[in-house]
């Protein structure tokens, strides 16, 4: 076996333009494979990053304002959820709604702490299931909680960014005074805040709001966790559904699609997976296709250098080589020229896709009223990059074997008249 | 050492050639033969069934008391590296290899080690004169040169015949004089050598001159000096 390494050896070294022929096209099968599929993966990991705080399932409900005239009440009426929609919520659809929070809302409130302030912030009046419902994720300290609630506590939980305009001096924010409105509540948390979704709202404990604001039984917004709902038509027909419950309880027609302000997170989910299954997969098919095309090259190399060295092998075969002893050559060199350049090849792409990923990956986009990474970890897993060697390196073998097979069925002394 | 009985062989095709019609030829041991006669005579056909690169569609071929006949590629393969030598007209040596491994590829085959073989090949290269060019390429030699290359890989599996087709056809005068002297050396030597030709200056060099006509020997002359030679005491007509 060693002997016959070196014989390959020998040979793929004194036919080099041939041998980095054939290896150019499997490294450039490689390296655009994972390069690819490394760039796949940089634009669907920055989707999640940009996602991240945001619930998948969630769907949140607002009071409309009535488009249509029913039982007598005239179009133009003002909708406001209350208690009983939230009872509805919790009642009517238990194969759909997992959980139902309310929260109630002040907006245009001024911030301040010391000489610092943020201006139109919004107070939400939560309940500490709100955190796990909304996918809230804390940077420092804690949400808001039971004992906020029950006693009604003057405590908030601050926004990443407004706690970096608030607290400039540095320092936790934990435990410091924050005024809202006219009234001081102490801090008690810090959370991440997704520009893109739910720019700086200051979470206060449910009852402290409904108290202070003197909310009574209304609802400013009714957030829902949902399931079963796979698909945009499903999504739809829930939807229709819940406002045909809700039209009884306040009185509007069913069909009426303004009387609520239903916005569906879960329902921009259903579509945004589907854009990134697409995407996933096109990527697959291009890196599969660009794959494709260096086996094909190998092939196409290896067949016309099989039919160049009809002649080498005849002369072998007449000094006496066995057709076996032809095969195994010709699969051995096309089997270490594919294993040695698919390993460059996938060295390269991975080498790339780091570098991708110290570059690219670590720019920010600044839309202004947000920021965003467009390139997040575009990166391929191991497992796919040695896969894929593998399939060249097999596809590398047979591509040997069949014209080696062809070759050896040529009778030598035909073979040396070639 | 060769008994050849009856062996027919034709050329399937359209038009289908019955080259060889019966031949019958028994070379002994230590013989120096040469096989002569017009292109198309079917020498080239005998000579390739001799060096079992090509079949024979009836009668018996026995080479050193093997009967050789429908082998597998893989037993014809394994004969081919231990019984004979071949020598060929245009050299065959494989160009990206230097003389030395050239020499030593017939043993690769019978699994010798890459030392052996290439000292083996050293010394095989010197009793042909071309130490000095061991790690030349084939196409820095000349043509002479090649051709005794090629006659050390002949030798260096020590078979029981050579087979030379046309040895000097792809030479001048005086370097095919040379090998033909080195196959005669080997010839005093001891070893069985078959040369096919069509030159007669090359054929008189040999014992024993078969002339092939239409695919039957027509006569078999023995070869008593440099009597027959038309071109003098060791010429090679060209």
């Amino acid at each position: 076996m060693f002997e016959l390494f070196h014989e390959i050896q020998g040979t793929l070294s004194r036919n080099l333009m041939r041998t980095i022929a054939t290896g150019f096209a499997v490294v450039s099968g490689l390296f655009l494979l994972i390069v690819l599929q490394g760039a796949g993966n940089g634009v669907i990991h920055s989707f999640q990053y940009n996602m991240g705080g945001f619930a998948f399932d969630a769907v949140h409900v607002f009071g409309g304002m009535t488009t249509r005239p029913w039982e007598g009440i005239k179009e133009g009426r003002l909708i406001r959820l209350d208690d009983r929609d939230l009872e509805m919520s919790r009642r009517h659809f238990p194969h759909q709604i997992t959980t139902a929070i309310p929260t109630v809302t002040n907006d245009g409130v001024v911030a301040s702490h010391g000489g610092h302030y943020v201006s139109s912030t919004s107070m939400v009046g939560v309940y500490s299931e709100y955190a796990a419902s909304q996918a809230v994720e804390m940077l420092e300290g804690r949400f808001v909680n039971e004992m906020d609630l029950k006693e009604k506590r003057k405590v908030c939980v601050i926004g990443s960014n407004s706690c970096k305009d608030l607290f400039k001096e540095g320092g936790t924010p934990i435990g410091q005074q924050v005024k809202l409105g006219s009234i001081l509540y102490t801090v008690v948390g810090v959370y991440k805040v997704n520009e893109m979704f739910n720019g700086s709202n200051f979470y206060v404990p449910y009852t402290t709001l409904c108290t202070i604001y003197n909310k009574g039984r209304f609802i400013d917004e009714l957030t829902m966790n949902t399931r079963n709902i796979p698909t945009d038509s499903a999504m739809q027909q829930f939807i229709a559904e819940y406002t045909r419950a809700t039209s009884h309880i306040h009185s509007f027609d069913p069909e009426d699609d303004r009387a609520l302000w239903i916005w569906n997170q879960a329902g921009d989910n259903i579509q945004m997976q589907r854009a990134m299954n697409i995407l996933n997969r096109s990527f697959w098919i291009l890196g599969l296709l660009t794959l494709l095309s260096g086996v094909v090259s190998v092939s196409n190399i290896m067949l016309i250098s099989v039919k160049e060295r009809t002649r080498e092998f005849g002369i072998r075969r007449a000094i006496g080589a066995r057709p076996w002893n032809i095969i195994m050559m010709v699969v051995l060199e096309s089997v270490t020229i594919t294993a040695i350049f698919g390993y460059i090849g996938m060295l390269l792409g991975i080498f790339f896709c780091e570098w991708m990923d110290a570059t690219v990956g670590n720019q920010v986009m600044d839309l202004g009223v947000f920021q965003a990474k467009y390139f997040v970890d575009p990166t391929v897993d191991l497992h796919i990059c040695i896969q894929a060697t593998i399939v060249i390196i097999v596809a590398g073998a047979l591509a040997g074997f069949f014209p080696a097979r062809k070759a050896v069925k040529i009778k030598t002394i035909d073979a040396l008249r070639a | 050492m060769i008994h050849l009985t009856n062996i027919h062989k034709t050329y399937q095709g359209v038009q289908p050639l019955h080259v060889l019609k019966g031949i019958d030829l028994h070379i002994g041991r230590g013989e120096f033969v040469a096989i002569m006669g017009a292109s198309g005579s079917g020498k080239s056909t005998l000579l390739n069934i001799l060096g079992i690169l090509d079949d024979y569609d009836e009668g018996e071929y026995r080479l050193d008391g093997t009967l050789i006949r429908n082998l597998s590629e893989t037993r014809a393969a394994d004969y081919r590296n231990r019984m004979i030598g071949f020598i060929f007209q245009s050299f065959n040596l494989i160009s990206f290899k230097d003389a030395m491994e050239n020499v030593a590829l017939p043993l690769f085959y019978q699994g010798v080690g890459r030392r052996k073989r290439n000292q083996l090949a050293m010394e095989y290269l010197e009793k042909v004169g071309l130490k000095e060019w061991a790690h030349h390429l084939p196409n820095e030699l000349s043509g002479g040169q090649k051709q005794r290359v090629a006659i050390a890989r002949a030798l260096i599996t020590q078979p029981r015949i050579i087979l030379a087709d046309e040895p000097t056809g792809a030479l001048d005068s005086k370097t095919s004089l040379e090998v033909m002297q080195l196959l005669k050396k080997l010839h005093e030597q001891g070893l069985t050598i078959i040369v096919v030709t069509h030159e007669s200056g090359v054929a008189y060099q040999a014992e024993k001159i078969v002339h092939i006509m239409d695919g039957q020997i027509e006569n078999i002359e023995v070869n008593d000096g440099s009597a027959h030679t038309p071109f003098g005491v060791d010429g090679v007509m060209k």
